[in-house]
């Protein structure tokens, strides 16, 4: 019988000797605490954002119905009677496209200004010094000083303007426009890194072809970094939607959306209204704690739009091949269309 | 001098070629073996010459600097169309310099001075608006360097300015598809990527994005297209393709291409240009330089002595 030749086996069993696992046991004593407390301070985290999940998940679904989406609210102490959170879901829908609309183009002009201009360089460092101080301010903060300056006189067109001429100055497109500034920085920041990211290669293949800065930027660094102004823009969008301060202060907290006006949209627009965010705070307990469970209802809503929200910025930011798939993505394909003031 | 003269433009001839610099004393004077020239000769003859030859580019005591650091020092060298002109020698010896300033791109890095005159058709540089001029001397890089779009899309962009500004539509006329497509058979791309030019040009092999950087260099319609080291990042046989390919496009535009390969300068180029620290060593015909060179420092740097 000829004799087959075998491949050497793998060894197994007590052949195999492994790295020995880490014992704290002779660590000194407070790296050893140290150690535990990290443990403790992660599981602890763990648990809390499950808890969150799950008992939003398990409160909002009981209450949750469809005729809540359809329904405006309504004043009434009693809960049976105080309708759905129609108005809310399109007031922070409004919010989120205001605000959106302001930061998103102005955000990626100041980054692309900081990043490939960056001239008189004192102007780049008070720029990049204000976007830093508007990151670090609270919204409540932004919001008064945002009610001080949409309550002048000359910008009553933005919102209603009372009998004795007093202007209120809060409105959809003043809680937009405050909503703007808050997710500046997010937008700054993402476009910002990506533009840094890009290599010199890039621009220098471009100006070898005889082609402007303002060229370059518009048609190959811009599209570029797509993803990366998405997922600053989804960042932005997170922010504005889990705002609560600036609609309780800047959108005036009526019950429903009141138009001001007559003209069909921009009267909404003048107009108060709620969100999501400041119709939990009305409902819930805290606020004046008529309808707990539309409160949950809503709060259930808002954590699924915010989940989703994470989803697209991991989907955005982690496919390098595929990101032209999303939608949000194929939307910033238009960059490279945009009128060219240069020219 | 007489203001109504014209300027001496014409200065470098082909009768000053070759041109020699002094020879600095080199300590080990050991003089080394000479190339084997049996084959290098047989390589050459193989490649008829250009029809004809016409000095587009010329350089005048030119010195170039990153700050205080003179990095080319007095250089002066003709660009002729029809020819390939290869600036070979070490590490520093300002190649890439000198070839980045025949299209003004050592501006874009801060603290580069000049001096000396280039000149283009017989015009300065410096007083040709920057991106004309760019569009006329075009660049090729060491790395592949493609934008992350289409493969279309990368090849149009280096097309003139449209007249009329419009979107997409307007991006696909029949003149620019035609534009396009002209450019990829230049570069020798056009067969591989002739099935789908809405690729991304990212997913192209290296080869065949260096090939594409020189398509798009050439939509531009170039007078002279400079090369940096363009086959360093490839494989013999994208080299081999790209080597042809710059032998082939010397008749319609005028070539330089710097390189760290001995055989390939070469095996592609007319004349050659030695730098060494900074300063032309010497500059020739292919076959003096490599065959009978001058100096001494040529001597050595092509029998591997040093760089």
């Amino acid at each position: 019988m000829p004799t087959v030749e075998l491949a050497p086996a793998p060894p197994s069993g007590s052949a195999i000797a492994r790295a020995p696992r880490e014992r704290t046991a002779s660590w000194p004593l407070v790296d050893r605490i140290g150690y535990w407390l990290c443990w403790a301070v992660g599981i602890g985290l763990c648990l809390l954002a499950l808890a969150i999940v799950l008992y939003m998940f398990v409160k909002g679904i009981s209450y949750l119905r469809p005729s809540l989406f359809v329904e405006s609210p309504a004043s009434s102490v009693k809960q049976s009677q105080s309708g759905g959170f129609l108005d809310p879901i399109v007031g922070t829908l409004i919010v989120a496209t205001i605000g959106i609309a302001i930061a998103m183009p102005a955000g990626v002009a100041i980054a692309t200004w900081l990043s490939e201009y960056r001239r008189p360089s004192w102007l780049a460092r008070a720029v990049e010094s204000a976007i830093e101080m508007i990151a670090g301010v609270p919204s409540v903060v932004l919001a008064i000083f945002g009610l001080i300056i949409f309550a002048q006189p000359f910008l009553g067109f933005l919102s209603e303007t009372d009998a004795s001429g007093t202007v209120s100055g809060k409105s959809f497109f003043t809680a937009g426009a405050v909503m703007a500034v808050l997710a500046l920085p997010l937008i700054v920041a993402s476009t910002r890194e990506g533009l840094t990211q890009l290599s010199d290669r890039l621009r220098e293949a471009s100006f070898a072809l005889g082609r402007t800065p303002a060229t370059t930027i518009r048609r190959v660094l811009l599209p570029a970094i797509r993803p990366d102004i998405a997922s600053g823009t989804v960042l932005g969008l997170g922010r504005i939607i889990g705002d609560t301060a600036i609609i309780n202060i800047v959108l005036g907290l009526t019950v429903t959306n009141e138009g001001v006006g007559h003209a069909p949209l921009i009267s909404t627009l003048r107009g108060t209204g709620s969100t999501l965010t400041s119709y939990i705070y009305t409902n819930s307990p805290a606020g004046e704690g008529s309808a707990p469970q539309k409160a949950y209802a809503a709060a259930f809503v808002l954590l699924m739009v915010v989940l989703g929200l994470n989803g697209i910025v991991t989907l955005l930011t982690r496919s390098s091949g595929e990101r032209d798939r999303g939608l949000l993505s194929r939307a910033f394909r238009l960059i490279p269309y945009m009128p060219d003031l240069s020219r | 001098m007489d203001p109504m003269m014209p300027p001496p433009v014409r200065r470098i001839a082909v009768d000053r070629d070759p041109y020699v610099a002094p020879p600095r004393p080199i300590a080990n004077g050991s003089a080394p073996a000479p190339p084997t020239t049996a084959v290098s000769a047989r390589l050459h003859a193989a490649r008829p010459a250009a029809a004809h030859v016409r000095e587009r580019m010329s350089v005048e005591s030119v010195w170039l600097a990153y700050g205080d650091n003179w990095v080319v020092r007095d250089v002066s060298l003709p660009v002729r169309q029809g020819e390939v002109l290869a600036m070979i020698g070490a590490s520093g010896s300002g190649k890439t310099t000198l070839l980045r300033s025949l299209n003004r791109l050592t501006e874009i890095t801060a603290g580069a001075a000049r001096s000396g005159q280039i000149t283009l058709d017989g015009q300065d540089i410096h007083e040709l608006e920057v991106n004309d001029l760019r569009r006329r001397v075009t660049m090729v890089f060491q790395q592949p360097n493609p934008f992350p779009m289409s493969i279309f899309d990368n090849v149009a962009y280096a097309l003139a300015e449209r007249p009329a500004r419009g979107g997409r539509r307007r991006r696909r006329s029949p003149e620019i598809e035609h534009a396009v497509s002209d450019a990829l058979h230049r570069a020798g791309l056009y067969d591989e990527v002739a099935g789908d030019l809405e690729r991304s040009a990212l997913r192209l092999s290296g080869g065949q994005q260096q090939r594409l950087c020189i398509a798009r260099a050439l939509a531009a319609e170039p007078e002279v297209l400079l090369l940096d080291e363009p086959c360093s990042a490839l494989d013999p046989i994208s080299t081999a393709t790209i080597e042809e390919l710059i032998v082939q496009l010397r008749e319609s535009v005028a070539i330089v291409i710097v390189t760290h390969n001995l055989q390939q300068a070469f095996r592609v180029a007319d004349h050659v240009a030695f730098m060494h620290l900074g300063e032309l060593v010497e500059y020739g015909t292919s076959e003096q330089v490599f065959d009978r060179p001058s100096a001494q420092r040529t001597r050595d740097y092509i029998s591997g002595a040093f760089g």
